[in-house]
């Protein structure tokens, strides 16, 4: 029917196109398991559940909130509307202070209480992460 | 002064632009000698940059506050050091940077191509110019450095202070020397496709080009590593951050164009597949500018910006896009077929560029899609290094096994001699790794087999190097040091112990393994700062107490906390000690890291880059 040639190509764009289906697929499951959301206080406030899922929340650290112990630091994250309350065991950036911006990532374990994993750095001082900007600004 | 002398070579500089494009039109045109008047000019463009930047350098060595940037980044408390690396440690600077080098890298590249075609060199050239204006454009119209401002402040707002550090000072020169050295491959490859001249010769002539780059970016990255890990203070040395990623993904494209280039050198295939290339290195450097300038990532390392720098860019990438798309479509002629058997060398490079593509791709995809995301859905994201490690670690596996019998293949068809020691080596290497995963009871099944595959590479290119009927030094260097970095991260990941406690001043925290006493803090005076200086002793189960003294530092102007890790280093393991204050507390914030093997990743990133070094000597000698 068809010459050999003609087969070897077919054969050959069609490993091609399962690869690249196959890439395409397997980036975008990847993706989608590994996501993860940034959320501020009032949104959490309003979730219409808790997932054991990895979240970041942002927004200002609240004033005299910080509490350290030998084994965990609390503190409360507040974007002056609501505000939530952080149990973080880990090391904190230097410019993490009462009343600047700061980014903690981890999961929910009810909607007052969060559980962080990491808080995140910043480089310099007059900067804010644009998601906490955007959240303080939407008040 | 020295900023009004700076501003006006900078103009000056640009007006060269103009005349040099008048000047190669009209020798394209008519006369079949290369005018080497051009060459002067495109030196005496070179030079007024060159004083354009001096002028830079001087007002901040003088600390002369009337001109803008000079303000916004530094103080006269400074040290002259950094008075002068703060010239490229800020926005402005940085594009002066930019256009230094992009008109160094056309001026070399006239004295370099003596040998070429006319009308190639002129292309090139003008080609090159294009980008230059732009960015010409871009420095004087949105970033100029020698803005004016009045009334003159008495001070300056100063440096960032983890900026103040010498690798973070040397890292912008190399690594803008191998991004921006992209743009002469892109602008030659342009050129060639015009003029059809896509050939042997050609791909001898890019090649070195293409070897300079690449080494440059490889080192500026190495730095940048290198300084995240101890300035930090995270003890990592990769994020996936996405400023990361933009400068690994012009790496990819590079890489993978150097092992393309070889095929179409010595065979004149995939011609088309190099044009493309070439066009995505530079065009990904450029997305990296925009990206990081813009301010549209979400990064850590993300600084204030400004939203009409990154349009600038955007626009002014579009249009460098579209024209090489325009070229490459309307130009560009399909080479005839030529066939390769599936095993030989070119079938191994063109697997060799799948895998990098679908790095690239993986990469790609996790920079840009949170921002896509949020364009499209308002929805904040950020993708970790699980989702790279998941997907990029698995395909390692192939491609460490391709990197290490790929060179042996010969050209057009081939097959495997000597198979014996090839099952030899991986026998051995299973049984090392099966060895090694058991005995530290990391039960991971990937681990297991991502140590057989670079440990394979390992032993192959060992073998290799002493070989006699080998003679490829380059490659097998390149490919012993990339095995070494896979070989080093994973033992890294593996044996890596980490202690994060809060600790109060007399405080001893104990583990199984060893006992960390809190003695006291000292404090001392530097130039710009003041330093909170802790000393804890470290007794381990042997006895030996190790004492380390991680720093707090309160810089004066900006008033910024630092911390500076104590890391003892020998060469097997890197010890690791960061100490942080919260304010108004009495606890202090501690990280104790044991880091194996660390040396050895930087030093396999040296191999690596070596092995581009050494094949640039060769081809020297070939000449």
């Amino acid at each position: 029917m068809y010459g050999r040639k003609v087969k070897l190509r077919f054969l050959f764009v069609l490993l091609v196109l399962i690869t690249l289906i196959l890439t395409v697929y397997l980036i975008l499951k990847s993706l989608e398991e590994n996501v993860v959301y940034f959320q501020s206080p009032s949104e959490i406030k309003i979730l219409p559940k808790i997932e054991e899922k990895k979240i970041r929340v942002g927004g200002m650290v609240k004033k005299n909130s910080i509490f350290l112990e030998s084994k965990e630091i609390k503190f409360i994250i507040t974007d002056y509307k609501n505000e939530i309350n952080v149990v973080y065991s880990g090391v904190v950036p230097n410019l993490f202070a009462e009343e600047k911006g700061v980014v903690a990532e981890g999961h929910l374990k009810d909607r007052n209480y969060f559980i962080a994993t990491k808080i995140l750095a910043k480089h310099d001082e007059n900067y804010m992460p644009p998601e906490v900007k955007a959240a303080l600004e939407e008040k | 002064m020295a900023s009004l002398f700076g501003f006006y070579s900078l103009v000056l500089g640009f007006c060269f632009s103009f005349l040099i494009i008048f000047l190669s039109v009209k020798n394209f045109r008519n006369i079949n000698i290369f005018d080497n008047k051009l060459i002067s000019f495109t030196f005496l463009q070179f030079f007024f940059v060159v004083l354009s930047f001096l002028g830079l350098i001087l007002s901040f060595v003088n600390s002369d506050f009337s001109n803008e940037t000079v303000y916004n980044h530094s103080h006269t408390s400074k040290p002259i050091f950094y008075k002068i690396t703060g010239t490229w440690g800020n926005h402005e600077g940085s594009l002066l940077l930019w256009l230094l080098v992009l008109t160094l890298f056309v001026f070399l590249f006239l004295l370099e191509s003596k040998e070429q075609k006319k009308k190639y060199r002129i292309l090139t050239l003008l080609f090159q110019q294009i980008i230059i204006i732009g960015f010409f454009i871009f420095s004087i119209k949105t970033s100029n450095p020698f803005n004016y401002i009045f009334p003159i402040p008495n001070e300056g707002l100063g440096l960032n202070p983890i900026l103040q550090d010498p690798a973070l000072a040397i890292h912008p020169p190399i690594l803008y020397l191998g991004y921006v050295g992209s743009s002469i491959i892109f602008s030659s490859s342009l050129a060639a496709t015009s003029l059809n001249y896509i050939s042997r010769d050609w791909a001898k002539h890019i090649k070195k080009w293409i070897l300079v780059s690449w080494i440059f970016l490889s080192l500026g990255i190495l730095l940048g590593s290198v300084w995240a890990y101890y300035e930090l203070g995270w003890g990592g040395f990769w994020f996936w951050d996405p400023v990361e990623n933009v400068s690994l993904m012009p790496w990819l494209a590079l890489t993978t164009l150097l092992h393309c280039i070889l095929v179409l050198e010595k065979r004149l295939v995939l011609t088309s597949w190099v044009v493309i290339l070439s066009i995505s290195t530079f065009t990904l450097s450029m997305c990296g500018t925009f990206l990081v300038r813009s301010g549209i990532l979400n990064s850590v390392h993300t600084f204030a910006n400004d939203p009409e720098r990154g349009l600038f860019i955007l626009i002014f990438l579009f249009c460098l896009i579209f024209l090489s798309l325009f070229i490459f479509f309307f130009f560009h002629k399909v080479e005839k077929k030529k066939y390769f058997f599936w095993l030989s060398k070119e079938s191994s490079i063109l697997i060799n560029n799948w895998f990098m593509m679908y790095f690239l791709t993986v990469v790609l995809i996790g920079t840009i899609y949170p921002i896509f995301l949020e364009v499209l859905s308002s929805e904040k994201i950020s993708v970790g290094p699980p989702f790279y490690n998941k997907l990029i670690f698995p395909l390692l596996i192939p491609f460490l096994f391709a990197m290490a019998i790929g060179p042996k293949l010969k050209w057009i068809k081939s097959d495997l001699q000597n198979k014996l020691y090839l099952i030899f080596f991986f026998v051995i290497s299973f049984l090392i790794s099966a060895i090694i995963v058991k005995s530290f009871n990391t039960n991971f099944l990937i681990y297991s087999i991502l140590l057989t595959s670079a440990f394979y590479l390992f032993f192959i290119s060992i073998r290799d190097f002493f070989s006699i009927k080998f003679k490829n030094f380059a490659q097998v260097i390149a490919h012993f040091g990339f095995s070494l970095f896979i070989l080093s991260i994973l033992f890294n990941n593996i044996f890596s112990t980490e202690i994060i406690t809060n600790l109060k001043i007399g405080e001893t925290y104990e583990t199984e393994k060893f006992k960390i006493n809190f003695e006291k803090i000292n404090q001392k005076d530097g130039k710009n700062f003041k330093a909170i200086i802790g000393k804890f002793n470290i007794e381990n189960l042997d006895g030996n107490i190790d004492i380390f003294n991680p720093e707090l530092r309160i810089y004066n102007q900006p008033n910024i906390v630092t911390t500076e890790a104590d890391i003892k280093t020998n060469l097997l393991t890197d010890k690791f000690m960061t100490m942080n204050l919260v304010q108004n507390q009495e606890y202090f914030n501690i990280r104790y890291q044991i880091k194996p093997f660390m040396v050895w990743i930087w030093f396999s990133v040296l191999l690596i880059s070596l092995g581009g070094l050494v094949s640039l000597y060769q081809k020297k000698n070939e000449k």
